[in-house]
C-alpha cells in the first residue's frame, strides 16, 4: 500500500468538478479581511494543471483592466470555496503559455462539446 | 525522559491547516519497535535500551545476533539501534514501542543517513563560490587556494573535494504534525534525511527542553 497517498486519501476534496486547461472557471475563493471572512471570485481561462495528489495546483488567467492576472490556487486547499466550470474550452495541449502573448479576439477559445 | 522511535521514511507530501497554510511533512512509517536490550550502568557503564525494528526471519539472522536475541528472549528484528535512558525508568524487554509516545505538536530529532553525492567537487560539498564561466576565465569550480605559502604545508581540516553525503545526520527541532498509532505513520514538518525507504530514528528533541 502506497502510505503516502493513503495520508493524502483523507484531506483529498472530492467535492470538486473536473475541469482541464482550456476551461473558463469561477473559482470562489475565501478571504479573510480584518477578521471577517467573505468570498472572492476569480474567473479565468485554466492555462495550467500540475502535481499530482494533495499537491496539485492550477492556474486560472484572466485580463483584469486591460492586465494579464495569474493566479495559482492549490487544487485542495480549502480556502477554495467553489469552482465552478463556465465553458469548456477545446485546446490542443496542456499548457496555454502561448495565451500570454494573446490578447482580444485573438485569445479566445474554441468551446468543447 | 527520552523517548525514541524507529521508523523507515516514506516520502513527502503536504498538508493543508485549516487558514489554508500548506505544511510541508514527511511521512515516517515509525514502530512498532521492541525493546531488545537493557544496559545497565552495572554491566555496560551507561544506560540505554536497545531498540529493534522490523521483523526478520530467523534463518536470515547470524549466529552471534541469534544468540543476542535468544538470550534476551525476542523476536529477530532487522535494524538494531541503541538509546541513552540516563535518568527515567528504562522500559522492560520486550515492551512494545508504538508512535504514540509522541503526539502532535511534540518537537523530535530525525536521525537518518543521508543521500550519497559520490566523490563531490568543492562547491557541492563545502559550498564554495565558483569562479567565472566565461570571458576565458578557465577557472571554473576549481579549488582555490589551499593557504599561505609561509607555512609550506596545507592545514588540517582544509575543505578539499572528496566523498560527500552517506553520513549520519541529525535534523533537530521538527514538529510531530500528526501520530497515527492505528497505521504507524509519524507525520513530521519539514524534511528527514535520506532517501525513501531508509532507515531513521526519531527521538524526542534534545533542543528547547523545560
Amino acid at each position: 500500500m502506497d502510505l503516502v497517498s493513503a495520508v493524502e486519501n483523507s484531506c483529498l476534496r472530492k467535492d470538486l468538478p473536473q475541469f482541464r486547461p482550456g476551461d473558463t472557471v469561477q473559482v470562489a475563493v475565501k478571504v479573510v479581511e480584518g477578521g471577517r471572512e467573505r468570498i472572492q471570485v476569480f474567473e479565468g481561462v485554466v492555462i495550467r494543471r500540475r502535481g499530482s495528489g494533495l499537491s496539485e495546483t492550477f492556474t486560472v488567467r484572466k485580463i483584469s483592466y486591460g492586465v494579464g492576472v495569474e493566479r495559482i490556487f492549490p487544487l485542495h486547499s480549502p480556502k477554495i470555496a467553489e469552482i465552478k466550470v463556465v465553458a469548456r474550452g477545446k485546446v490542443r495541449r496542456s499548457r496555454l503559455y502561448y495565451l500570454r502573448k494573446l490578447r482580444g479576439k485573438a485569445a479566445r477559445i474554441k468551446e468543447r462539446r | 525522559m527520552s523517548k525514541a522511535i524507529l521508523g523507515k521514511k516514506i516520502g513527502m507530501t503536504q498538508l493543508f491547516k485549516e487558514d489554508g497554510t500548506v505544511i510541508p511533512v514527511t511521512v515516517i512509517q515509525a514502530g512498532p519497535c521492541t525493546v531488545v536490550q537493557q544496559k545497565t550502568k552495572e554491566v555496560d557503564g551507561y544506560n540505554a535500551i536497545q531498540l529493534g525494528f522490523g521483523d526478520i526471519s530467523s534463518n536470515r539472522v547470524n549466529k552471534p545476533l541469534q544468540g543476542h536475541f535468544n538470550k534476551w528472549g525476542v523476536a529477530p528484528k532487522r535494524y538494531l539501534r541503541e538509546v541513552r535512558y540516563d535518568d527515567a525508568e528504562m522500559p522492560a524487554v520486550g515492551t512494545e514501542i508504538k508512535v504514540d509516545i509522541f503526539a502532535e505538536g511534540d518537537r523530535v530529532d530525525a536521525v537518518g543517513t543521508s543521500k550519497g553525492k559520490g566523490f563531490a567537487g568543492v562547491i557541492k560539498r563545502w559550498n564554495f563560490n565558483r569562479g567565472p564561466m566565461s570571458h576565458g576565465s578557465m577557472y571554473h569550480r576549481r579549488v582555490g587556494s589551499l593557504g599561505a605559502t609561509d607555512p609550506a604545508r596545507v592545514f588540517k581540516n582544509r575543505k578539499m573535494p572528496g566523498r560527500h553525503g552517506n553520513k549520519r545526520v541529525t535534523v533537530s527541532n521538527l514538529e510531530v504534525v500528526r501520530a497515527d498509532a492505528e497505521r504507524n505513520l509519524l507525520l513530521v514538518r519539514g524534511a528527514v534525511p535520506g532517501p525513501k525507504g531508509s532507515l531513521v530514528l526519531i527521538k524526542e528533541t534534545v533542543k528547547n527542553r523545560k
